[in-house]
């Protein structure tokens, strides 16, 4: 352990509590807000002011309570594959690479395939998370082979997604009626997907998101599979030990991981955009905020649902500083870095338990 | 600390070490229990022992790395605090483990001077060093190319470069810990050549071993360590192998557990002729032969180290042997995946319960179905059933004792002997027809070791083969039916317990064949 | 353009362009070689960007505004060294939490800076006799920063200290057993420490070239995700700063070209060129030996105690 001074004392805590976890989260979270509070005042803003416009606009009207939502979608698509990845000790960092493939795949087949709705709409679902399952499972067959780290990996393809991207909205795909932008034609509306009236949610995906979660619940905590999954990610000699194979158990939790990214892909192309354009203003950091929104339900794919509104909140927020107090957007990084920071840093109070006092001589 | 002049004297001989009323506690367990040792300037003494018996812990306090409870240390005569291994160095005291420390991806020099102030401001001189290197080598000939990297050398040669890294910073007394495990019998040759010049040279070596063999060889005297005491130390030209096996097993009443006489069922496990590799790629197992019978509890007795870890890998699916088979009819095990033996009835008490036998974080009746979870009992349609695995934890906590809150509580917060419970509960529970039971009660408590072997005996009556791995030799004589000694891999004699000498098992067990032991 | 002139602005470019990623991965290097892997990269790199910038705006004096960009982006590595090193956290985690951070605040402090054009930007230098040697010399010699050549410099020197002295010895010790280096008395945490220091002042320093020198300005997100490469190739140069100088250029040549080649080669293509390789290598390297020749330090990403409870 660190050297600590000899009136502190840490020991490891047994097993937090469910409770304690909840509440040690939520001071972080709130250690976040007063500090991003102080930025808001170095701009001369009143931070209760601030604050107050944000839950306004997030939750006051009809469009920011719809536009909160719409940001959480692909938050909680997301953030449910990776729930499942990170339980089974894989570090997907890759989601947002898999999100473009699955928009990439979304697209083609809504260009290119002439399958007739009512078919295409789920064909492209299907396409989008088979996509996005193929882009993560490569990371994985690595990992569980050759042991090569999984971050990196996840990472790189993220970058080569991108520039995929790139090569085909300015080359093979490029939109003949686009006037020379860089974006493919517009989907035929078939492939629209249908929207909650005038508003930007599009449901199929926020549906397949809330029955991701579920699902995903019960499968991890009922299931063999999800049996096997837990144990790999918690102890893997006792994997070992058990018969189980790590390497198909890694294998499933990315096409799981990778295929929901994929569909949250799907779900940015086919509802918001309908057309596929300039990679980061699809994925528009998606795959890394749903990081924290995974790492925040701490691996419960039931509380991913919370978190990823939560997020919704401050990305909705983000968009409600600019336009109302002429706040930089960046301000919404800002927040999740911190949140981030409070969240690993508050870890240790989860795993250990500071007392002040002085040490007993253990037996 | 500087050498001093005047040093306390034992029969007019200058004194290198003096461990005096050494106590160590761990949680649990005494490892050194008032322990004195007196090692004499410029001889190498041997600490023989079993495992369990104290030998590292004792030298781990001389090295800095544990601080005694009680006692104190004295170096040439003057009491002293080591309390890190670097102030160990710095006190001329060097140490060569068993796991080497040693950077893999350094070069020998490299690894030789990490952690030492020299050479101008940061730069190393390293023609300087490259010298003062070869000079030691050519010195106490310890042939190694200082510009090697480490990974690239052969274990003896790393050795060596253990040990030069001792001698670059003057080190006077030299403990080595089981250093021989590691070695091919020629190697064993080089080091022993290699002590005896240290030792000409004026070096003081502490040696610590578990083979007789090695001791009649090399040392000057020898103390027996047991349990955790002190039992003897001795010059070795006085003492006999036998007299040495005697005083490292004890002479304590051996038979006070009722046991009914096995009722042998067939053959059900025949081992022909197993090899297999250990982690480091050396050889474990060297030709193993034997068979278990329905109904018995053969015990292989032998010191850690000499192969059960990886026997016990070996016949649940854990790891593959190189050569041989291992029949359950009509499966050969060598050839089984780990699932499949578990599949097929065999249980696995493995040696580290908690690190690979359960996982911590999940709750008891998680833990008491991490291998029976596939069966049709317990899963449906791939859907776990809650509450069977309920009842399952149920029963099996009032029958195997498990003391918790309740079956959800995680097993992590359990104490060492209930954990010891839930993986026999687990592993038992099956009716298997073949057990391997590897220290099953390793650091339990009375009450538990003695449930622990109620249980296994219960299981033999039933007619389940079992093969007990302990270092206790009291368990391997109480419980065995027979008894198979482990050395290097290779089987030196099986036994029936009820002819069992421990003189005979004390040879055995350091590397006497039965023959040898019996004639 | 002749064939001569192409050529020459090619190198040219690509040895600028080069010069920012090869300051930022020797950092990285470092960081990865006492064992924590640092994603922060890139947020480091852009904080130094506008640090560089504001000062050298304030001040009138680019050199202010490097050295400025130094000291605060080492600063700013402090807070993944305290959660990865000290509080032992998820070092993948800490890492993106920086970039975040990172991107975020140099977005807002930066809002103000934007747009503005610098007035006293870093000179270029022509060395004197070696810019006469054809094609070559104007190529290296004419016109090009100091900074290029203090890259150049540094990875010589922080190549011989990360092989040849005593520091360099115990920061690769740390990286691959950190029990024994602490067993020898080595304090592993002030090790690692400093190395994820050197590599945010080396980021910051990177990061002000960009906007002091190869592109005098500021905008939001002006990095453009060099940090990413730059950790894409530590893993290409084998944790090697001579490697990782050669790799730098080769990643920037990369880059110019797509420009160059648009025409013959997919841009793209040149462009996700360093994420493959940098796969590709690990692939490699995963074997047996190569693994222990060139491979990553076997430390990588673990937190480390002493003696486990």
């Amino acid at each position: 352990m660190m050297k600590t001074p000899a009136w502190i004392q840490i020991d490891r805590r047994p097993s937090p509590s469910g409770l304690t976890v909840f509440a040690i989260s939520v001071i972080a979270i709130l250690f976040a807000l007063v500090m991003a509070g102080l930025f808001f005042e170095f701009y001369g803003v009143s931070a209760l002011r601030a604050y107050g416009y944000i839950i306004k606009g997030a939750f006051g009207s009809r469009l920011g309570l719809t536009e909160t939502v719409r940001g959480m979608i692909p938050l909680l698509v997301i953030g449910v594959g990776l729930v499942v990845a990170f339980r089974a000790l894989f570090w997907n960092i890759g989601a947002e690479g898999q999100l473009l493939m699955g928009a990439v795949a979304a697209s083609g087949i809504a260009l290119f395939s002439g399958i007739p709705s009512p078919w295409l709409i789920p064909a492209m679902f299907l396409g989008g998370f088979a996509a996005g399952a193929l882009w993560g499972v490569g990371p994985a067959i690595l990992k569980a082979k050759l042991g090569i780290n999984d971050v990196i990996t996840t990472l790189m393809l993220n970058y080569v997604a991108i520039y995929t991207v790139h090569w085909l909205i300015l080359g093979p795909w490029k939109g003949l009626t686009q006037r020379g932008f860089p974006y493919t034609d517009r989907f035929p509306t078939a492939a629209f997907l249908p929207m909650l009236g005038g508003t930007r949610i599009h449901l199929p995906t926020l549906a397949i998101g809330l029955v991701a979660a579920a699902v995903m619940y019960f499968v991890v905590k009922k299931t063999r599979v999800g049996f096997e999954i837990r144990v790999v990610g918690e102890n893997p000699d006792a994997a070992k030990y058990a018969g189980i194979s790590q390497t198909k158990i890694t294998v499933l939790a990315m096409v799981i991981s990778g295929g929901l990214a994929g569909v949250a892909g799907v779900g940015e192309v086919a509802g918001i955009h309908h057309m596929l354009f300039n990679p980061s203003s699809i994925a528009l950091s998606y795959g890394y905020t749903a990081i924290i929104v995974a790492w925040l339900a701490r691996r419960n794919p039931l509380a991913v649902i919370l978190t990823s509104f939560l997020f919704g909140v401050i990305m909705r927020g983000g968009d409600v500083i600019k336009i109302s107090l002429g706040l930089p957007f960046q301000l919404v990084n800002v927040f999740n870095g911190l949140i981030l920071f409070f969240l690993i840093g508050s870890e240790i109070f989860v795993r250990y338990r500071v007392r002040f006092g002085t040490k007993k001589e253990t037996a | 600390m500087e050498k001093r002049g005047g040093m306390a004297t034992n029969n007019s001989v200058p004194l290198a070490v003096q461990l005096s009323g050494i106590v160590k506690r761990f949680p649990g367990v005494i490892a050194n229990d008032g322990v004195n040792l007196i090692v004499r300037r410029g001889e190498i003494h041997c600490l023989l022992g079993e495992n369990g018996a104290g030998k590292t812990t004792l030298m781990r306090i001389l090295y800095g790395l544990y601080q005694p409870d009680e006692g104190e240390v004295l170096l040439h005569g003057q009491p002293i605090r080591i309390g890190s291994p670097k102030a160990a160095l710095a006190n001329h005291i060097g140490m060569v483990h068993q796991h080497f420390h040693l950077v893999p991806t350094l070069t020998v020099e490299e690894n030789i001077v990490l952690g030492l102030n020299e050479g101008t401001g940061p730069f190393l001189q390293f023609k300087k060093t490259r010298q003062k290197i070869r000079r030691l080598a050519e010195e106490y000939g310890l042939q190694v190319d200082p510009g090697a990297k480490v990974w690239q050398l052969t274990v003896g040669q790393q050795q060596r470069v253990e040990i030069l890294k001792a001698l670059y910073r003057d080190a006077d007394i030299l403990i080595m810990d089981e250093p021989t495990s590691v070695l091919t019998p020629q190697e064993v040759d080089g080091l022993f050549g290699t002590l005896r010049t240290l030792v000409a040279a004026g070096l003081t070596v502490i040696f610590i071993t578990h083979k007789l063999n090695e001791v009649m060889e090399i040392s000057d005297r020898v103390t027996v360590l047991r349990k955790g005491k002190a039992v003897a130390t001795v010059n070795t030209p006085e003492t006999s192998k036998a007299e040495l096996a005697r005083l490292m097993v004890g002479r304590e009443v051996i038979f006070n557990v009722e046991k009914k006489p096995p009722k042998l069922g067939e053959k059900i496990l025949d081992v022909v002729d197993l090899h297999a590799l250990n982690d480091r790629g050396l050889p474990a197992l060297r030709g193993m032969t034997f068979d278990l019978y329905g109904g018995e509890i053969l015990g292989v007795a032998g010191v850690s180290g000499n192969g059960q870890h990886e026997l016990s890998e070996v016949l649940t699916g854990l790891r593959k042997a190189t050569e041989g088979r291992a029949i359950l009819e009509p499966h050969d095990l060598t050839e089984c995946s780990a699932r499949t033996i578990a599949d097929l009835g065999v249980a696995h008490v493995p040696t580290e319960r908690i690190r690979v036998g359960t996982v911590p974080t999940m709750s008891i009746r998680e833990n008491l179905i991490l291998k029976s979870y596939r069966s049709s009992a317990f899963c449906k349609w791939s859907i776990l059933n809650e509450k069977a695995a309920y009842e399952n934890a149920c029963k099996a906590m009032k029958e195997y004792e498990i003391l918790a809150p309740h079956d959800g509580t995680a097993v992590g917060n359990l104490s060492g002997g209930n954990i010891q419970r839930l993986v026999l509960a687990r592993e038992l529970s099956g009716s298997p027809k073949f057990v391997v039971a590897a220290h099953p009660t390793y650091g339990l408590d009375v009450g538990a070791t003695e449930q622990v072997r109620e249980v296994l005996l219960k299981q033999r009556d039933r007619g389940a083969g079992i093969l007990l791995i302990s270092e206790d030799l009291d368990e391997v004589f109480q419980l065995s039916d027979r008894v198979l000694v482990i050395y290097e891999g290779q089987v030196m004699g099986i036994v029936p317990a009820e002819e069992a000498n421990l003189e005979e098992i004390g040879l055995m067990m350091a590397g006497s064949h039965r023959e040898e032991v019996t004639s | 353009m002749s064939w001569e002139s192409w050529v020459i602005s090619t190198i040219s470019r690509t040895l600028a362009y080069g010069t920012p990623l090869l300051l930022a991965t020797l950092g990285e290097i470092y960081a990865e070689r006492s064992g924590v892997l640092n994603l922060g990269v890139e947020g480091m790199m852009i904080v130094g960007a506008l640090t560089g910038f504001a000062v050298a705006s304030q001040t009138g004096n680019p050199w202010f505004g490097v050295l400025a960009a130094g000291v605060v982006s080492g600063l700013f590595s402090l807070i993944h060294a305290f959660a990865s090193v000290t509080l032992r956290a998820n070092q993948v985690v800490s890492g993106l939490a920086l970039t975040m951070l990172g991107l975020g605040l140099s977005g807002v402090i930066g809002r103000s800076y934007e747009g503005r054009p610098l007035m006293h930007t870093l000179d270029k230098i022509s060395i004197p006799l070696l810019e006469k040697i054809p094609v070559l010399g104007p190529a290296i010699f004419q016109d090009q920063n100091l900074l290029v050549y203090i890259g150049i410099g540094l990875a010589i020197l922080l190549w011989f200290v990360l092989f040849k002295t005593r520091i360099g010895i115990s920061i690769r010790a740390v990286g691959e057993d950190p029990a024994t280096a602490d067993s020898l008395g080595i304090n592993v945490a002030r090790v690692r420490y400093l190395c994820v220091m050197v590599g945010g002042v080396l980021a910051g320093i990177a990061g002000a070239y960009l906007s002091v020198a190869y592109r005098p300005s500021w905008t939001d997100g002006m990095t453009a995700g060099m940090g990413w490469i730059v950790i894409a190739l530590t893993i290409f140069a084998f944790w090697n700063p001579i490697s990782g100088m050669f790799g730098a250029y080769f990643f920037a040549g990369l880059f110019v070209l797509s420009f160059r080649l648009q025409a013959w080669l997919s841009p793209e293509l040149l462009k996700a060129m360093p994420y493959i390789l940098a796969i590709v290598v690990l692939i490699v390297v995963s074997r047996g030996t190569l693994q222990k020749r060139m491979g990553a330090p076997s430390a990588l990403t673990l937190p480390y105690t002493r003696g486990e409870d």
